[in-house]
């Protein structure tokens, strides 16, 4: 186990680096640092000055080193655009992201498993079978097609709710959520939705499959001829041996939210980090692209190391023949 | 001749390939829409009423034409409306198609050439190239595909001067979007190239002193392609959802040569005031277009290799 972990945790910092060298390499090989900084009006020894004082006379190696010092401090120099220091820019805009991804992982895996295990008790019913056909459909519809779709019908068309913002947020200091006020929580409706609503079928589908796994077990054959309820049966006995395999899912899906939360932000104009790295695209904000970049990454080989770890706690049967880190 | 020819027709259709596609609805009909749309595409400049992007042929009293009625001013009557400038919808969903179809197929080009030139040399050399060259794909499988196709995309826009962006931005997007598909390809094509090259006809083969290149190219690539094109229908629906997402986010194709998705991102700031069909058709489109092809791959996987289910 303990081999394992540091082998995983090797790798997974590994990945790091090479992300890292990318940022870097951003910075270095797009546009050049020193135009971006001085006027027209320079002479030799200015750049040469501004070259030894931004530390570009060192070899490779040790300014990637110092940029890899800076950036485990939350230091990404300052945005091209809005003339701020990025990490301030970041952490401003990073709870309104995690307050959507939060709410949409949290809608997506109660929807996704209620409805996963309806339609897998009622397997030919017509209801279950509406809900797979629809879930087929949802799954081909691109993400920013239901945000526009549910504008239309809620905010547009019926008018119940906002299409656009945040709403009212209650500064705590540290954060400012949207989750306090009545306006913050009625605009977080629709992107929460439309954020999870692909992680919700994903979670439905897998629940169905390893119910119906389940369900064709002798322990459930067994539990029914003791005569336990329906009840008991499904929840008791076969919902809780489908829970790993959801767990993972849900764990690994968690990072793909945040990345998608890009697409749901923009549609939705929520003013998360998602808007913040689009606008970055569009005006070639190098540091802003640099710094989400490398922000993202941490997220999701953390989420990743950490569902590794957790399957191969829970399940022993993976410990035996699972080659490190192979997925 | 003619006999020769209707022989092969008749060999084809015969096959266990178009046995199965003539008993599968579905494929049926998702081959005919995605074959008509692609022609509609391929023939726009004949069969669209207008040139949207020919300023002389507008007429800006035309403009937010309802679908299927006459404009109050001018009288003449657009099958689905047109857009603020008096563009009929319909031509520019056909221009709007050459745009997506056309990254979407170079881009999967793209995806396809570079995976499997490197799923052959990781499978067939191995090694530590072929260690390494899996080991990138496994770091760039942890993130999302959209995720990478918009940090290269900002990234190549970062090295293109800014006078010369616009026109570079379809192949930037052609470049970002391959670069984000080949790892589906490389896997597979690694795989099936460990299982084939311990075959007796690639020994025989290397026992007549043919080169490695040789082999892969003559021998093994013609055996592992069954997945590939699988994969590489997938992949073209994949390719054009992303194309569409980047352009309606506004960084894919710029609004000189919109793509479907320039057009539902135009589109969605004429939902608010009530002229729905600037949006509703080329979403319609696009989720055609998307889903024929999708449930032609399908269909494909299962026929040619049902152990990629």
């Amino acid at each position: 186990m303990l081999a394992f972990a540091i082998r995983r945790a090797f790798q997974s910092f590994i990945v790091l680096l090479v992300v890292g060298l990318v940022a870097f390499s951003m910075f270095n090989f797009v546009g050049d640092p020193i135009d971006n900084m001085l006027g027209q009006e320079r002479t030799g020894a200015d750049i040469e000055r501004l070259r030894v004082q931004l530390g570009l006379d060192q070899p490779f190696p040790v300014q990637y080193y110092r940029f890899l010092e800076g950036a485990v401090q939350g230091n990404f120099g300052i945005s091209y655009r809005q003339g701020r220091p990025v990490s301030e820019v970041i952490s401003e805009r990073l709870p309104a992201t995690l307050e959507l991804a939060f709410v949409s992982a949290v809608l997506a895996v109660i929807f996704g498993v209620a409805l996963g295990v309806f339609t897998a008790i009622r397997r030919n019913g017509w209801a279950a079978n509406t809900i797979m056909t629809l879930s087929l459909i949802g799954v081909s519809l691109p993400t920013f097609l239901i945000g526009i779709l549910l504008i239309y019908l809620f905010a547009v068309e019926l008018g119940w709710l906002p299409s656009f913002g945040r709403g009212d947020v209650v500064d705590l200091g540290w954060w400012r959520t949207g989750l306090l006020t009545q306006s913050g929580l009625k605009a977080l409706i629709l992107p929460a939705i439309t954020l999870g609503l692909y992680q919700m079928t994903l979670i439905m589908r897998l629940v169905r499959s390893e119910m119906l796994e389940v369900l064709r077990q002798d322990y459930i054959r067994f539990a029914r001829a003791r005569g336990l309820r329906d009840k008991s049966v499904y929840f008791r006995h076969a919902l809780k041996n489908t829970l790993v395999p959801v767990i993972t899912v849900t764990g690994m899906q968690l990072g793909a939210i945040i990345a998608f939360a890009i697409i749901t932000e923009t549609v939705f104009q929520w003013p998360g980090v998602g808007l913040l790295f689009i606008n970055a695209i569009r005006f070639v904000d190098i540091p802003v692209m640099a710094a989400y970049l490398m922000l993202i990454s941490v997220m999701f080989v953390s989420i990743n190391l950490i569902v590794d770890l957790l399957y191969f706690a829970i399940d022993p049967r993976l410990r035996l023949d699972r080659r490190g880190g192979e997925k | 001749m003619a006999n020769a020819l209707g022989e092969t027709f008749s060999r084809a259709w015969k096959s266990d390939f178009m046995w199965s596609f003539r008993r599968t609805p579905v494929a049926i009909i998702s081959f005919i829409v995605a074959l008509t749309l692609i022609l509609g595409a391929v023939l726009a400049p004949m069969i669209a009423p207008h040139n949207p992007f020919d300023p002389a042929t507008l007429n800006l009293m035309n403009g937010f034409s309802v679908p299927m009625e006459p404009n109050q001013f001018t009288g003449e009557t657009f099958w689905l409306g047109t857009d603020d400038q008096g563009r009929d919808v319909f031509s520019t969903i056909l221009f709007g198609m050459r745009v997506s179809l056309f990254v979407g197929f170079a881009a999967v080009a793209f995806a396809m050439t570079l995976g499997v030139t490197l799923g052959l040399i990781a499978g067939y050399v191995g090694g530590w190239i072929g260690a390494l060259i899996m080991r990138i794909a496994d770091v760039q499988l942890t993130f999302p595909g959209i995720l990478v196709a918009m940090l290269i995309f900002g990234i190549a826009k970062g090295f293109t001067p800014i006078d010369q962006r616009d026109e570079m931005a379809i192949w930037v997007l052609i470049i970002a979007i391959g670069l984000s598909e080949w790892v589906q390809f490389a896997r597979v094509v690694r795989g099936a190239t460990m299982v084939e090259k311990n075959k007796e006809y690639v020994q025989a083969a290397r026992l007549n002193g043919r080169s490695s290149a040789g082999i892969m190219l003559r021998h093994i690539l013609p055996n592992v392609l069954g997945p590939v094109l699988v994969i590489a229908t997938i992949s073209l629906a994949l390719a054009i959802i992303a194309e569409a997402t980047l352009s309606f986010l506004g960084v894919g194709a710029p609004p000189t040569q919109p793509s479907l998705g320039t057009l539902i991102r135009i589109g969605q700031g004429f939902l608010f005031s009530g002229e729905w069909w600037i949006i509703l058709f080329p979403s319609i489109t696009l989720l055609a277009l998307a889903l024929s092809v999708n449930l032609l791959g399908d269909w494909l996987r299962d026929v040619l290799n049902p152990r990629l289910r």
